[in-house]
């Protein structure tokens, strides 16, 4: 008998992501523009987080039409985000057929204390997390895809390089504790002991890991692969460059080759303007979206 | 023995590990010049249309195509079969078509509809193999040269065409390591 929805189902496509550039798009158009330039997956969006930013307000899940329209335009992966906590809205993005759904910092939470039970589902679930207890605490709640939350939609990569960091320095740390000395870690983690276990015996978080939260150009995707993720998440750092297109395909090339330093001088000429910045200091503490989640 | 695994996008770290499992060296591809000496080649699962892309701009359809006269040995899965396909259904996207074969892209819906389920494969033994099956295309229609392997709900998954083989799903996210030897039986020549 066929069984879908397992575990190994929902981990799986995130494998076959793996290397890949995962590209946020509001409309049709532009999601042809990504599967174009060779992008992995689409997140469909009503806005991308830099102009959630600027919008303020509370940010929910994008209109079902915006969604499905994106969904017939391209024959890649469709995700699409759901508030944290907000399990009804999960409920609706799978009904419409998403492929991942992404239960994001980006909107508004709507559960201060808990989120979705992603187990629940037969569509697999992507969470972003600071470090290595807040991946293995969304692992342990279904989560079948871990990203970095880094700081969106500011086109500032630090926040990013400090969630990736965080989290291979805890893996490295469990790796190098003795077994009798892991319940404790766990605690001090805030980690669930069974998943503590696993990350010893694989050296590696027992999902997909990519980065995502403020990369603009190709130096920063191919930073962030060689710091150790598996693949690359960009939201405003496309449609908020001045040539979405080439920066597209010049992403894209860069995870591929990240360790090549010759591909990567070659892909990153011309490209125009990068979307523009923002300093993390800048952002008032309250506006910070990676504090969202627990 | 070497086997390459094609490193442009995709599961590469799970076939990796399934080659090394079998007693052979594994290598990662990124590059045309890497196929010099290998003697298999694992098109791994993937977007095939993102990979296709890269293998087009990276010059990798000629240089395997080439390989392949000389007796290069490939598999592919999922997105390796159909870059592996004469011809994909309804699409144009690039592909190496060394495979007398015809693929239909996502046949069994999104991912939604993705599962995993046990298979008869009778060249591998009579324990049945899980089979992982992810946005998985099948095969829609052979040529005469094509043995086919397995089928499932009467579409044909697994094929083999001489040095060729394809399948519809993933050995490489199991433990089981029969398809990735079978595989090597065929570059040893051994079936």
């Amino acid at each position: 008998m066929p069984e879908q929805g397992t575990f190994r189902v929902k981990k799986g496509l995130a494998e076959m992501l793996k290397g890949g550039v995962i590209m946020d798009v509001t409309t049709p158009e532009q999601a042809v523009i990504a599967e174009k330039a060779g992008a992995v997956a689409v997140m469909a969006l009503e806005r991308v987080p830099a102009d959630i930013r600027a919008a303020g307000g509370v940010a929910r899940m994008a209109d079902p039409s915006i969604i499905v329209e994106i969904m017939d335009a391209v024959t890649i992966p469709v995700m699409a985000k759901a508030r944290i906590g907000h399990f009804v809205e999960a409920q609706i993005l799978e009904a419409l057929g998403v492929d991942y759904i992404d239960e994001s910092e980006v909107l508004t939470p709507a559960d201060e204390m808990y989120h979705i039970n992603k187990h629940a589902f037969t569509v697999p679930f992507v969470c972003g997390a600071r470090n290595l207890g807040e991946a293995l605490r969304r692992i342990g709640e279904g989560a079948a895809m871990i990203r970095t939350k880094g700081e969106p939609g500011t086109g500032n990569v630090v926040e990013a390089v400090r969630h990736m960091r965080m989290v291979m320095d805890e893996i490295r740390q469990v790796t190098n504790t003795p077994e009798e000395e892991l319940m404790t870690l766990s605690k001090n983690l805030g980690a669930p002991y069974e998943l503590v276990l696993e990350v010893k015996r694989l050296g590696r978080l027992p999902v997909v890991n990519f980065a995502a939260g403020g990369i603009a150009t190709p130096a920063d995707a191919a930073l962030m692969m060689q710091l150790g993720c598996d693949g690359i998440f960009v939201g405003s750092g496309i449609f908020k460059s001045n040539n979405p297109e080439a920066r597209a395909r010049a992403i894209v090339r860069a995870t591929t080759h990240y360790n090549d330093a010759q591909v990567l001088a070659e892909v990153s000429r011309d490209l125009g303007e990068a979307m523009p910045g923002l300093e993390i200091s800048t952002i008032r503490k309250e506006e910070r979206m990676q504090d969202r989640g627990w | 023995m070497k086997i390459g695994i094609l490193a442009l996008q995709g599961d590469v770290r799970e076939h990796a590990w399934a080659i090394q499992n079998t007693g052979n060296e594994a290598v990662e591809v990124k590059k045309a010049s890497q196929l010099e000496g290998l003697a298999g080649l694992i098109v791994p699962g993937g977007e095939s249309t993102t990979i296709g892309k890269l293998m087009e701009e990276y010059g990798f359809f000629s240089a395997i195509k080439e390989k392949a006269e000389e007796g290069l040995g490939i598999y592919g899965t999922c997105a390796g079969l159909i870059l592996l396909a004469k011809e994909i259904a309804g699409s144009t996207q690039p592909r190496l078509g060394l495979m007398d074969i015809v693929a239909q892209r996502n046949a069994y819906g999104r991912q939604r509809e993705s599962f995993e389920t046990d298979l008869e494969i009778p060249v591998l033994g009579e324990e049945p193999f899980r089979s992982v099956f992810i946005r998985a295309p099948y095969i829609e229609a052979v040529g005469p040269e094509v043995q086919v392997l397995a089928t499932y709900d009467n579409k044909i998954v697994f094929a083999r065409q001489g040095r060729f083989l394809a399948s519809a799903f993933h050995p490489e996210e199991t433990e089981d390591l029969r398809v990735h030897r079978y595989f090597i039986r065929i570059l040893k020549r051994e079936v």
